[in-house]
């Protein structure tokens, strides 16, 4: 379970399907993966750093500039039967990289679903619209999880937390279909969970473009055009009782490093529940190719303990398109309409 | 008591002492390290152009509830010559579109606004400059776009925002934006164009705060002929000034889906 | 037709009760003998830092000339200076002939004291010159309506009646505080209650604030030209400029709901401010509009430099009970009628 991770799959059926009618999509390369990124993360950790020294840009900042992408094939928790093991080898990687093409091959070749068991929900070919991460570029790396450390997994939640998530769900459950509010934040596109922050890789679309002038960097998702304008002049937060979808980001730089503070998030994005949220980001340029992503997540009222993520984001082909997703959301008109009618339906057979 | 007339006074003339609006002689903009002329900043246009680009008085908002609050306030024309010049069935369209603005307008329903409508609507907008490309982030629905400073590139397909190709023609930052699709409007008034509209935007830096702002618009589908807007756009001097989200998706989910809601159980 | 009476005890009972108003306090007698302007003084007026001619400070425009000549004064224009003085005399023993025009002053039916809230004209600062009417010339009135102005006027008149008080859309523009009487343009004399105009000079601008309905113009004599004819205001758009001393204020772009003495939306005003002594302002005006009067007419209105300052007037705040007042008893009126009708 990923506390927050609001239904990737419910996302991917109604949501993103209207968009996807709208809009194109980033043009990937099929088949265009990236040689292994070793150089950002076969190391142990973000501390091994070769000699490269990134560009600057004219202000004189690290330059962090371009379209990226983090979709990668590593899960955000390490799966149980990983456990302890933080990283795979050389081989094991190479292994999975070649299991990944010949799953791509298998789909450009015939057009299956990519993923059993979740494609079964959707009625779309994969293997277009970039749907298939494989498509795109893939980050890879030697992680066997996003989550760094020996666990590789979210820490446990409070008690609280865990009373808190339980009281709301119970509230929740038989009214998921009563009202647009009552849908994920994704299907109501308000919020995507691969623009956090942190940022994290989305089953697809992961593309981001960085842009920085003075003073400042924006990071844009493409998915859903959710460009987060970041300061770097030393400011503070906003004030508390100012709550975004996206939090407030301050940054700094140490060293080549762009450092994001972000606070006064919702209650709902990106991690439900969650009260007091601060994520700490920092992007390294590793090399010209790579950006190291780092990410610490801490909330004492929602887990035991701060949790840290770490992933390679790679440079990509090509330009950002629009992704509109609201301005076309049958999806969530034909979910609405569909409880309606079922309940229509269920009625007219029990009078019956 | 004894100075409320003073008061109102003084004010009248605080307003009226604002400058008319003339164009200045050039203004050197302070440079970006790479040298190009410096519009980074956060900008906002202070009219009621997004109400209606041409000239309009006040009259009764859509919401009776709103009272003041939300009625519609005066304003002069930014649209050179005070006339749009449709072509005879886009003016029939235009005033249909205006009879039923608050069904019809994109706005309302918190669609992406093309351009030139988000340079005016009543949010502000940021520019980022980098080499490479110009980024306009606006306020209003989370909307964006990169303005491609190199060698100019084609849209892919239509969208919202369209796609905007930049170069610089002295203080001046030149956009041109091809690729809209036909379903964003230029205001409140119902002005509307078809995927057909090209515009050309001037950005010129008129003093330390002030961008000159004009926007060339072409659809031989709807016009007649080109017209032109113009208007200044100030830059928000607050301490601390910044985008805060207006994710206004939110805010029309009972309007677009509330009829789809799950009735009360009676 | 909503007379001034009606107004008069519902809007001030109203401000009144509200607690709003405050009325100016009137120096007593103090009756100016200017004359007409035909008397020109070699008073140069100051000027301002600008150097405008200094138009700024406060006056009252109560008088009690008519805006019409009375019939049986025919072209006479002028009193004498002995039918002058004796007529003041007469008004200042409370006796007050027809040949003045008392306004808002008139006794009326209202609960409150006329003495209270300068009401008393007697009491008040007049400006009233020996003219016979406002109107200047030798007919003195205004000239007849054209029979498609009367026809436009009647028929919307026709569409209101037994509409009345439908709705509060349905009540006069005064009524409903959008435009009181005494601060719509022309500025016609209010007699005293809240007469007082008060002018203050900026650069390149004139602001002229009348105290009924804080009503502010903002007039701009940097020779620009008038707005949009779309933009139709009910106060118009107005753009002055300076004729040596004389302060020349042009104004179009009215609404047709603006209605000034049934006027269209074509009516045009020319307004003129100069001062020929220092205690007077001199207020003419021009009024036209071809779809109205077959000629233009012109009325002069002395105003008298008055103690200030000018309070604040709040219609529409204390409006509220008062308007709903009249709208429920039209509603109650027509219940109890059905009621008895179903008797």
């Amino acid at each position: 379970m990923r506390v927050g991770f609001m239904g990737y799959r419910s996302l991917a059926s109604s949501a993103a399907l209207t968009a996807f009618l709208v809009v194109s999509s980033a043009a990937p390369a099929a088949g265009q993966a990236a040689p292994a990124a070793k150089s950002a993360t076969s190391g142990k950790s973000a501390t091994s750093k070769k000699a490269w020294t990134p560009s600057r840009t004219p202000e004189g900042q690290p330059d962090l500039q371009g379209v990226w992408t983090n979709n990668t094939v590593t899960p955000l928790e390490r799966p149980k039967d990983l456990a302890g093991k933080e990283f795979y080898t050389d081989a094991e990687l190479a292994a999975g990289m070649k299991k990944e093409h010949e799953r791509l091959d298998l789909n450009v070749e015939e057009g299956l679903p990519t993923e059993p068991g979740t494609a079964a929900d959707v009625h779309y070919d994969f293997s277009e619209y970039g749907l298939d991460r494989a498509q795109t570029k893939i980050a890879w790396n030697h992680r066997t999880s996003i989550i760094v450390g020996p666990d590789g997994r979210i820490p446990p939640l409070t008690p609280e937390a865990r009373k808190r998530i339980a009281d709301r769900r119970a509230k929740a459950k038989g009214h998921e279909f009563d009202g647009p509010e009552n849908r994920p934040l994704g299907a109501r596109c308000l919020a995507r969970p691969n623009v956090g922050p942190p940022l994290l890789p989305s089953a697809y679309n992961s593309n981001l473009q960085i842009v920085q002038g003075a003073g400042y960097v924006v990071i844009e998702a493409e998915m859903i055009h959710d460009a987060r304008v970041i300061p770097t002049d030393g400011r503070p937060h906003l004030a508390k009782n100012v709550k975004q979808w996206m939090g407030d980001s301050v940054g700094h730089w140490e060293g080549n490093t762009l450092v994001i503070d972000t606070t006064n998030f919702t209650d709902l994005n990106p991690f439900e529940d969650a009260q007091n949220l601060h994520v700490v980001e920092r992007l390294t340029r590793v090399d010209a190719e790579t950006i190291l992503y780092q990410f610490t997540v801490e909330d004492p009222g929602m887990w035991i303990k701060p949790w840290s993520g770490e992933l390679p984001i790679t440079k990509m082909q090509g330009q950002l398109y629009e992704y509109a997703c609201h301005e076309a959301n049958y999806g969530l008109v034909n979910t609405l309409r569909g409880a309606r009618v079922a309940e229509e339906e269920a009625a007219k057979k029990a009078t019956k | 008591m004894y100075r409320l007339g003073h008061i109102v006074l003084a004010g009248a003339l605080c307003l009226a002492a604002l400058p008319a609006w003339s164009q200045t002689a050039a203004h050197r903009a302070p440079r970006t390290a790479d040298g190009k002329p410096n519009l980074n900043g956060i900008w906002q246009a202070l009219n009621s152009a997004d109400w209606d680009l041409q000239g309009h008085a006040a009259a009764q908002g859509p919401v009776y509830a709103l009272g003041a609050v939300f009625s519609i306030p005066p304003g002069l024309s930014v649209v050179e010559g005070d006339e749009i010049p449709y072509l005879p069935a886009a003016a029939a369209k235009q005033k249909e579109n205006r009879a039923n603005w608050v069904k019809l307008d994109p706005e309302v329903k918190c669609y992406l606004p093309g351009v030139p409508r988000a340079t005016y609507l009543p949010y502000p907008f940021q520019i980022v400059q980098s080499r490479e490309n110009i980024m306009m982030v606006y306020e209003y629905a989370g909307a964006v776009r990169t303005i491609n400073m190199g060698a100019p590139t084609k849209a892919p397909a239509d969208s919202w925002m369209g796609w905007s190709n930049g170069h610089w023609e002295g203080e001046t930052l030149v956009v041109d934006v091809t690729s809209q699709n036909a379903d964003t409007w230029f205001d409140r008034a119902g002005d509307f164009h078809s995927e057909a509209l090209h515009v050309v935007e001037r950005y010129t830096p008129r003093s330390a705060d002030i961008l000159n702002y004009e926007a060339t618009i072409e659809d031989p589908k709807v016009f007649s002929r080109p017209w032109k807007i113009s208007m200044p756009l100030y830059r928000r001097v607050e301490k601390d000034a910044r985008l805060l989200e207006y994710k206004c998706v939110e805010f029309t989910e009972e309007l677009l889906y509330g009829p789809l809601r799950k009735k009360a159980s009676k | 037709m909503t007379t001034r009476r009606s107004l008069a005890s519902i809007i001030v009972l109203a401000a009144t009760l509200a607690g709003l108003v405050l009325a100016p306090v009137p120096v007593r007698g103090q009756v100016p003998a200017s004359r007409s302007t035909s008397t020109t003084k070699t008073w140069t007026p100051p000027r301002t830092p600008d150097g405008q001619p200094d138009l700024q400070g406060v006056y009252a425009n109560a008088t009690l000339t008519p805006l019409e000549r009375p019939k049986g004064l025919g072209a006479k224009e002028f009193y004498t200076e002995h039918e002058f003085a004796e007529l003041m005399k007469r008004i200042q023993q409370g006796i007050v002939p027809e040949e003045a025009d008392l306004g808002n002053a008139a006794p009326q039916d209202v609960r409150y004291d006329l003495s209270l809230y300068g009401f008393d004209l007697t009491k008040a600062t007049l400006a009233s010159n020996r003219r016979t009417s406002l109107i200047v010339g030798p007919e003195g009135v205004v000239p007849p309506m054209l029979p498609e102005a009367r026809k436009r006027n009647a028929e919307r008149a026709a569409k209101n009646k037994g509409h009345e008080f439908d709705s509060y859309e349905n009540r006069p523009l005064q009524e409903r505080c959008i435009l009181m009487a005494q601060e719509r343009i022309p500025m016609l004399p209010g007699a005293a209650d809240n007469n007082l105009l008060q002018i203050v000079e900026g650069p390149g601008y004139v602001v002229l604030l009348h105290e009924i309905d804080h009503s502010t113009r903002v007039i701009p004599t940097d020779g620009r030209p008038h707005i949009s004819q779309k933009i139709r205001e009910y106060q118009g758009d107005s753009v002055g400029h300076w004729e040596g001393n004389t302060l020349v204020v042009d104004t179009t772009n009215f609404t047709d709901l603006t209605a000034f003495r049934g006027s269209g939306e074509k009516l045009h005003l020319v307004e003129r401010f100069s001062r020929p002594d220092e205690k007077t302002l001199l207020y003419q005006f021009t009024v036209e509009d071809p779809a109205t009067w077959d000629k233009p007419w012109t009325a002069e209105i002395p105003m008298a430099k008055a103690q200030g300052p000018v309070y604040e007037w709040a219609c529409h705040e204390g409006n509220y009970d008062e308007f709903v007042t009249i709208l429920r008893g039209a509603r109650v009126a027509e219940e109890e009628a059905a009621r008895k009708a179903a008797k």
